[in-house]
């Protein structure tokens, strides 16, 4: 009877488990969106409204229409091209097993990491005036001028979104074909279908949904395109994202550059909804019972000579334009004056050395490697903020709350959002006057966690949904409060996924160059800007110094992508809860 | 013998998406007593042991302990250990601090913590297994540490919601049988759920049973497989032979119908002569004969046997399209016609 007698510790609280008011989580959220994404926005509507006011403002209307089509022409061009080799390589990692498979596999991830100046300042160093191309036929050929003139040019430009987009069809597409389920396939088979007819009839119309979604992914990355563009388009190829930049930060029309966000937003919008319309709706997921029951080795000799092609073909893409950077960052070039066009290459560290002095005054103020440091500085406080609000909104999507479908869906809107875009809307929100822009970097880090959130409450919410209600009642009977079920429960099982998204948001703002060009101050870079601004200077070393600086980027990169490799395989599956 | 009851559920009321699941249900469960909550599936069962837990509210009704209302005391407070169907246990705690997970939040000693737990494991005869992942136990081992993370905060209540539900048959005979000798051991009150009556009949004192929102009878097993109180009951027990007949005489009670005369030796309070009733003849201890008795006997033709590892379950048509479903000792051929004997005892009636 000892137990009967035991005190009751009684607690004046609402007493229902799952009671208290989950929605005020929502609070924060909503208020850094509404802030820092749909007041934004809402100036660009507004500015627009004013263009319509301002009939005297002159606008070469045929070469806003030249910039539409030369926007939706490369971005088509791009497209195909990625199908080209995205499909076969996409094949090649959904139907076999090979040897190389894991490294090909680190390779395709790469362009999900890299920031566009990276990857442009890698093509730069293969085929830019000063790049291996040109170096290697100007000695073969002892020219005293670089014979190829790829830079700013489409080629370039597709080379780029090339690079980009195959490693997303890769993901999508090989991925959905990794997974289908093979008896399909086998039963229809045994119905009498011929490996042609199996193809075209029960394969294909699978993975239709899958491929949509990719070509979906790749047609507005190349529509959106800005770094990439900017960066080796050079001035005579503007795409609308470009030009939002130039009527902004050069002719300061920010009616004309809202109109044009406009335009942009409206494709961007029918070309979803018409290709989703034709990829026939939602992925169906069709899971085989075995992982990677599908896949085989390669056996006829076709498939042999196919795969290591492909392998070489995706080789090359990824890895050259790195590689090259990464070597040109440490070459120094010493032409011999009396022999035109002979140049001895040589090893140098020179590139790295210099970006710690503070050698031109007047550009930056500050030796270039601060802009590293600025860099870390943003990346840290945008992958905390990101946390902070998509913390909060992962939890509250947990709950029941009647607005959760809505508020997540708005939540997923900044995805839709061009970084041009967000930087136009910025600037006409907050950029009232002389003394408002000088405050300009103290946004950065909020536009970078708001590009940042919904991949972070991507992450979250599906681990925070995943821990099954029964360990929290089950905690709860054995005598943890709501704090201690959040601390001793929740926490430690979502922990590895906080860190994950962290660095995602962390690599992402490492790597923003749209947004950020319409925010940075001179005196106060990001490394992307900084590489920008010294590639678009002269001489050998702004050149190499660009290329230093792409480098180390390319190298936070990476780490920051291993620790999230690292945080990833130890995490718990939703399996095991 | 003790008189007063620790818990009392009292007239307890919940809505489930806009239907009624528990329409005022009241027990008591006693010191040191094994209850039983047996129901089919959807019953809500489990609903009602969230509420005796504190985890999820009742819209009428109380919940008391000891004579004290708890529905200010949270959850938390209650030391009511509830042990769910699929364990939950954390997945990202070893077996040891699964254990201590209760413990720990009573800021117990760290040494005495250590105690309890390896005491709590012995109970479960999983000693040896303080440092294993809990992701890495069979479904067995798994149900052990639950059960030993629910007993070692000594809590004074214990909850069992389908404790054996996910395991397969032979290791649930067997857990079966050491839980019942830990229960017993422990005297602590106990509500056991389950939907299987085997189960509840080997573990309980005492048997409640949920039906349609309420508890429909109560008692020891022996007096409720005797005497289920309603048509429903009587099936849910597997007694679903049913016939209709009308009573013709009160001592014996004799009740006749379209295959002949039953005696019935079940209980005649509340009724009368003439009245209209549905019989249920249980299937077990029935008598196969070549003479058709004059009461309690059926003709028919056996059209299926189905062996049960013990005995054979036998349809047997009775008419046309009429079948009856009894339990054999010896197999019997299909074609055989047999006359089935149901002694007074296997023979209940209800009012139609």
């Amino acid at each position: 009877m000892a137990s009967v007698n035991v005190e009751v510790k009684s607690e004046p609280l609402n007493n229902h488990f799952l009671q208290g008011q989950p929605w005020k989580l929502w609070v924060a959220p909503i208020l850094f969106l509404s802030l820092f994404f749909v007041f934004p926005m809402l100036s660009i509507i507004l500015a627009t409204t004013q263009m319509v006011g301002q009939v005297s403002l002159v606008t070469n209307w045929s070469r806003i229409i030249g910039i539409i089509g030369f926007t939706l022409f490369q971005a088509l061009l791009s497209t195909l091209l990625t199908l080209l080799i995205g499909l076969p390589a996409a094949f090649l990692f959904g139907l076999y097993n090979f040897r190389a498979k894991g490294l090909l596999r680190l390779l395709s991830t790469l362009p999900f990491i890299l920031p566009t100046v990276v990857v442009a300042a890698g093509f730069n160093s293969l085929i830019g005036p000063r790049g291996w191309l040109n170096l290697i036929l100007m000695n073969l050929l002892h020219l005293g001028e670089p014979p190829v003139q790829l830079l700013n040019s489409l080629s370039a430009i597709l080379l780029a979104h090339v690079f980009y987009n195959t490693a997303v069809i890769i993901r999508v597409v090989g991925s959905a074909l990794e997974h289908l389920d093979p008896r399909l396939e086998q039963t229809s088979r045994t119905l009498g279908a011929s490996p042609w007819q199996n193809f075209w009839n029960v394969t294909i119309p699978l993975l239709r949904p899958a491929m949509a979604s990719a070509i979906l992914l790749v047609f507005l990355f190349d529509f959106t395109s800005f770094g990439v563009v900017i960066l080796l388009g050079g001035p005579q190829f503007a795409t609308l994202e470009v030009e939002i930049y130039y009527q902004t930060m050069q002719l300061l029309n920010l009616p004309l550059a809202s109109i044009l966000s406009i335009v942009q937003i409206v494709f961007t919008l029918l070309i979803t909804l018409s290709i989703l319309r034709l990829g026939g709706g939602e992925i169906i997921p069709v899971r085989p019972r075995v992982q990677e029951e599908r896949l085989r080795k390669p056996q006829y000799l076709a498939e042999k000579i196919f795969l290591v092609f492909m392998m070489v073909l995706i080789f090359v893409i990824f890895i050259s334009p790195l590689l090259g950077l990464i070597l040109r960052s440490i070459t120094r070039l010493d032409a011999e004056r009396r022999e035109r066009g002979v140049i001895l290459p040589a090893l140098t560290l020179d590139y790295y050395r210099e970006l710690f002095i503070n050698r031109r005054q007047s550009l930056f103020y500050v030796p270039p490697i601060l802009a590293l440091r600025n860099s870390l500085l943003y990346a840290l406080a945008s992958s905390l903020l990101s946390l902070l609000f998509g913390g909060m909104a992962a939890s509250a999507l947990t709950y029941k709350i009647r607005l959760n479908k809505w508020l997540d869906s708005m939540l997923m809107l900044p995805m839709g959002a061009s970084a041009v875009t967000l930087g136009l809307g910025y600037v006409l929100a907050y950029g009232f006057n002389f003394q408002s822009r000088q405050l300009f970097p103290y946004l950065i880090p909020f536009v970078h966690s708001l590009v940042a959130l919904p991949f972070v409450v991507r992450t979250l919410q599906p681990v925070l949904a995943s821990i099954p209600a029964t360990i929290k009642f089950a905690a709860a009977t054995l005598g943890a409060s709501r704090w201690h079920i959040w601390y001793h429960i929740e926490l430690p099982l979502v922990s590895r996924s906080i860190a994950v998204a962290g660095l995602f948001a962390f690599a992402i703002s490492l790597g923003e160059f749209g947004a950020t060009a319409f925010l940075t101050r001179p005196d106060i870079p990001t490394l992307p800007i900084a590489i920008y601004r010294f590639l678009g200077l002269p001489g050998a070393l702004n050149y190499g110094q660009a290329l230093a600086m792409a480098t180390i980027l390319l190298a936070c990169c990476a780490a920051v992508m291993a620790l999230i490799d690292l945080t990833q395989t130890r995490m718990y599956s939703g399996e095991n809860l | 013998m003790n008189l007063s009851p620790l818990l009392q559920v009292v007239n307890i009321y919940k809505k489930y998406q806009n239907q009624d699941l528990l329409s005022g249900v009241s027990f008591e469960v006693f010191s040191g007593e094994t209850v039983c909550l047996l129901g089919p599936s959807g019953s809500g069962k489990s609903t009602l042991l969230r509420i005796i837990a504190g985890i999820e509210y009742a819209e009428k009704g109380m919940v008391k302990w000891a004579g004290k209302d708890l529905s200010k005391v949270p959850v938390h407070y209650r030391r009511f250990s509830l042990m769910f169907q699929d364990y939950a246990l954390f997945p990202h705690l070893n077996v040891n601090d699964n254990v201590a997970f209760g413990l720990r939040m009573q800021r117990m000693d760290e040494s005495l913590i250590r105690r309890r737990v390896a005491e709590s494991l012995k109970m479960v005869n999983l000693q040896t297994f303080g440092q294993r992942r809990v992701t890495e136990l069979s479904g067995g081992e798994q149900q052990r540490v639950a059960l030993a993370r629910a007993l070692a905060p000594h809590p004074r209540l214990i909850m069992l919601d389908e404790p054996l539900g996910a395991l397969d048959r032979s290791l649930k005979d067997q857990l079966n049988k050491e839980l019942r000798s830990l229960l017993k051991r422990l005297a602590i009150p106990v509500i056991y759920v389950t939907h299987d009556q085997e189960e509840a009949y080997a573990i309980a004192d005492r048997l409640l049973i949920l039906h349609d929102g309420l508890i429909v009878q109560q008692g020891n097993a022996e007096q409720i497989v005797s005497q289920p109180k309603n048509l429903w009951l009587a099936g849910f027990l597997g007694f679903t032979n049913t016939i209709k007949g009308r009573v013709i005489k009160l001592n014996p009670l004799t009740i006749s119908t379209s295959f002949g005369k039953f005696v019935s030796t079940a209980q005649t309070a509340n009724c009368k002569v003439g009245q209209d009733v549905t019989l249920v003849l249980k299937p077990h201890g029935v008598q196969f004969g070549k003479i058709n008795r004059q009461q309690n006997c059926i003709k028919g033709k056996v059209i299926e046997v189905l062996f049960k590892g013990e005995n054979h379950q036998i349809a047997v048509e009775i008419g046309k399209g009429t079948l009856i479903s009894v339990q054999s000792t010896q197999p019997l051929s299909i074609g055989d016609v047999v006359n089935i004997y149901f002694p007074p005892d296997s023979v209940l009636y209800y009012e139609s």
